[in-house]
């Protein structure tokens, strides 16, 4: 018998045992699993965006996306670092870049946005994990601010997948900030029809920010994998519309502000707040990680979100705001603490 | 569900249990040899009795407690002592032990048997479970008899049997449940008479309904003991979860049990117990699960203290080609070994194979992309992200800031994280750089 075990021994000798710290068993929640799942869930908005801007949303989106991954590739290569491209994070980077720009961009803005989103505010701050700010954003940010003529003209969008319309308008939100609510229903008949076409996402915007029932959808499928929580989108969703509420009412005559008579679901269904609250303010390494703290994220947003919106010299705020927010999400981090077990204990006797 | 007690947070890792829940405890051969080390409690070490060339029975006291916080041990074969020096551990420590080579006779001492225990002192109960060599057998290790021997100023009202078993893989306590509920119940009265407690409770988890049966069925009759369905969730048995669950009573951060007035025992411990006060036996034999993937036959096992693992999974049909990882214990707490000639100690509740496909590496992993969910899971209500992170980059003081020392090395946050972080690597890292 002894000798048996012997024998077995040497061969494990050969063959020997892995060690290493607890735990032994892992879940089965990869990084990866986690960023594809998330342009999985862009896959709807994608679809919405070329159904309504045509091949545009192809070219442009498809621009992106291979520039956030080429660059990211390139430079880990040049830096002789682990090449991370198929976590899926530079290819959301592009998707996300590309719902965010208008259909009908010249072929060098994804290409310079992409380059700033991936190179600068991703690589140069030690790669996903360690950026600061949103890097989709940034790369938005950055082309609207050196393009800005560029960056503002907006398509009327065409349905049936056909092509870009010739004509451009404003966004509706532009149309708000221009000529009040008013024009704005001119423009698209009475409140239901607006509504309902916001709501599909019949109206000019970027690629991917016009069609709230493509993102919701998208939304949806994030929830029941549990990769996002109800905290940021649901604070930011609430300021807005609670300030939208109080403050976004206009005399149609006269343009003064009338309290608590704005129409909150035109600012919560138009521009990138959806996109924005759902795919951009949930990223996690840009925002905080602790509850308490994300909400708080929420709610900043909301607020500055609104004051860009109705006093700012944009007609929209949510990316600004966005990345704004991100600056404090360090701070916000080390003011919020979890409380520890037992930490109430010590009253209770 | 109402009555379905749990704590905050946690996880749910598959269980696998059913590969030896069904196994009813059987009797492991007689070791030829065994090795016993001098510490396999919290506490200072015991110091040797015995020389080189004793002959020593079955029972016999080999090495005596040396303080207030520690344990003798006793020799669980007949035979002769040929080695007292320091050997492998499953620990991972090499350890001073007492090497006795059997002589198949298997001749014990005489044990002192009481049967009428139950009018025993409450000090005599104390002083036969520390001649005993008692200690918790769920892993920890701790001397029972300190756990019962509770200071002045912290009146205990409450003891409480864990039974939860939350490791994977582990049956050894559900077998005890099942097969002995009588004698664990004995012993928690046991328990209860030292500490003049008049409240006791069992908890356990709920994918053991033999076990729950059992256990009611066992306190049927006397109403100051209750048996709990807990949630099946990862890490209900940590004592203070399971006080959470049980007595809605938080353990103070760096607090213990008796702060709050509890003491817990674990199933097996409960068992040691009677089994010393009644008849007088040491804990020189505990039953352990040999499970896993890895083994050809997974079982539950008596096995006496000291007996080599290489020769335990040998009864259990040895190891299955592709077994790469052996861990003395469970699969979020245990130890992995790297060499199978370690003994079966007091604290040894399973030992478990794991194949190829089941094993994770670990050394690959990436930076903390702040997704939060190690915050949702830990049990402790710490910042395990942040914790790594502070390790990683050397602020170990900063960890400590943030609860470093509260942390219990769960391995929730691990078994969660995406970036497949060594959390607890990087804790226990921490943890050895700067004092509590
Ligand atoms: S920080 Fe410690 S207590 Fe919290 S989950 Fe991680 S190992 Fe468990
Ligand atoms: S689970 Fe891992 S990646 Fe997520 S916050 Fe915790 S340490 Fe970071």
């Amino acid at each position: 018998m002894i000798i048996v075990r012997e024998e077995k021994l040497v061969e494990k000798k050969e063959h020997p045992l892995i060690v290493s710290v607890s735990p032994h068993v892992r879940g089965e929640e990869t990084v990866s699993r986690i960023m594809w799942s998330v342009n999985l869930a862009l896959l709807p908005v994608f679809i919405m965006s070329v159904y309504y801007f045509g091949p545009r949303a192809v070219y442009v989106t498809g621009l992106c996306v291979l520039a956030c991954v080429l660059s990211e590739y390139a430079f880990q290569k040049w830096l002789r670092r682990k090449v991370t491209i198929s976590d899926g994070s530079a290819f959301l980077t592009g998707l996300l870049l590309g719902m965010n720009l208008p259909p009908g961009v010249p072929f060098y803005i994804p290409l310079v946005g992409s380059v700033v989103a991936i190179i600068i505010t991703k690589q140069l701050f030690g790669g996903l994990g360690y950026t600061i700010f949103n890097p989709a954003l940034i790369g938005r940010a950055f082309v609207l601010i050196s393009f800005p003529k560029l960056m503002t003209i907006w398509y009327k969008p065409t349905s049936a997948f056909v092509g870009l319309d010739a004509t451009t308008t404003a966004t509706p939100l532009g149309i708000l900030k221009e000529g009040g609510l008013g024009q704005l229903l001119e423009i698209f008949g009475d409140k239901m029809h607006l509504y309902e076409k916001l709501f599909l996402g019949n109206t000019a915007g970027s690629l991917g920010e016009t069609s709230a029932i493509a993102l919701l959808i998208g939304a949806g499928y994030l929830f029941y994998k549990r990769y996002i929580t109800w905290h940021i989108p649901l604070s930011f969703l609430a300021t807005v519309g609670v300030l939208a509420w109080i403050f976004g009412g206009k005399d149609i005559e006269t343009g003064k502000l009338i309290f608590f008579a704005g129409d909150p679901l035109i600012h919560l269904l138009s521009g990138g707040l959806i996109l924005g609250a759902f795919f951009m303010a949930t990223d996690y390494v840009t925002v905080p990680t602790l509850r308490k703290g994300q909400i708080i994220f929420g709610v900043g947003c909301g607020l500055i979100t609104m004051l860009i919106r109705l006093k700012g010299g944009f007609p929209e705020g949510v990316m600004f705001a966005i990345l704004l927010m991100n600056c404090f999400s360090p701070l916000i981090d080390r003011q919020v603490r979890t409380k520890p077990f037992g930490a109430v204990g010590e009253k209770k006797k | 569900m109402a009555d379905i007690a749990t704590f905050e947070r946690g996880i749910h890792p598959r269980y696998h249990k059913e590969l030896a829940s069904g196994k009813p405890i059987t009797q492991a051969s007689l070791p030829q040899r065994i090795v016993v080390p001098v510490s396999q409690h919290i506490g200072a070490p015991a110091k040797p009795e015995v020389n080189i060339g004793d002959e020593v029975k079955k029972g016999q006291l080999i090495g005596s407690a040396t303080g207030f916080v520690s344990s003798p041990i006793h020799s669980s074969i007949s035979g002769k002592v040929i080695a007292i020096a320091d050997f492998p551990t499953s620990a991972g420590k090499m350890v001073q032990s007492i090497v006795i080579e059997g002589d198949g006779k298997d001749e014990a001492v005489e044990f002192k048997e009481n049967p009428d225990y139950m009018s025993l002192s409450s000090d005599e109960i104390r002083n036969i479970i520390k001649d005993a060599g008692i200690v918790g057998m769920g892993g920890a290790a701790f001397p029972t008899n300190v756990k019962l021997s509770p200071p002045k100023e912290k009146p205990v009202d409450t003891v409480i049997i864990n039974g939860a078993e939350c490791e994977p893989y582990l049956t050894a306590d559900h077998r005890l449940m099942v097969e002995r509920s009588k004698e664990v119940i004995e012993g928690l009265k046991i328990i209860m008479k030292s500490l003049g407690v008049k409240e006791g409770h069992i908890g356990i988890e709920e994918n053991k309904p033999d076990a729950i049966e059992a256990m009611r069925f066992a306190v049927s009759g006397g109403s100051n003991i209750k048996v709990w369905p807990l949630e099946i969730k990862y890490p209900q048995g940590a004592e203070k979860m399971l006080i959470k669950a049980i007595k809605d009573r938080e353990v103070p951060c760096k607090g213990l049990p008796m702060d709050v007035g509890v003491v817990v025992q674990n199933v097996g411990t409960a068992v040691a117990v009677y089994e010393a006060v009644r008849f007088g036996k040491p804990l020189i034999e505990r039953v352990v699960t040999v499970t896993g993937k890895g083994v050809n036959e997974p079982k539950n096992m008596m096995v006496r203290i000291g007996t080599l693992m290489s020769e335990v999974i040998e009864q259990c049909g040895g190891l299955v080609e592709g077994a790469v990882k052996v861990i003395s214990g469970g699969p979020m707490m245990g130890f992995a070994q790297w060499t199978l000639d370690v003994p079966v100690v007091k604290g040894t509740s399973g030992i478990l194979v794991l194949t190829e496909d089941e094993y994770v590496a670990s050394d690959d992993y990436s930076a903390c992309i702040r997704c939060g969910s190690c915050i949702d899971v830990c049990p402790m209500g710490l910042n395990p992200s942040i914790l790594s992170i502070y390790a990683e980059k050397g602020f170990f003081e900063d960890a400590k800031e943030n609860g470093l020392f509260d942390c219990f090395e769960c391995g929730s946050c691990a078994f969660v994280c995406p970036a497949k972080r060594p959390m607890v690597q990087f804790i226990r890292l921490a943890k050895s750089q700067v004092k509590p």
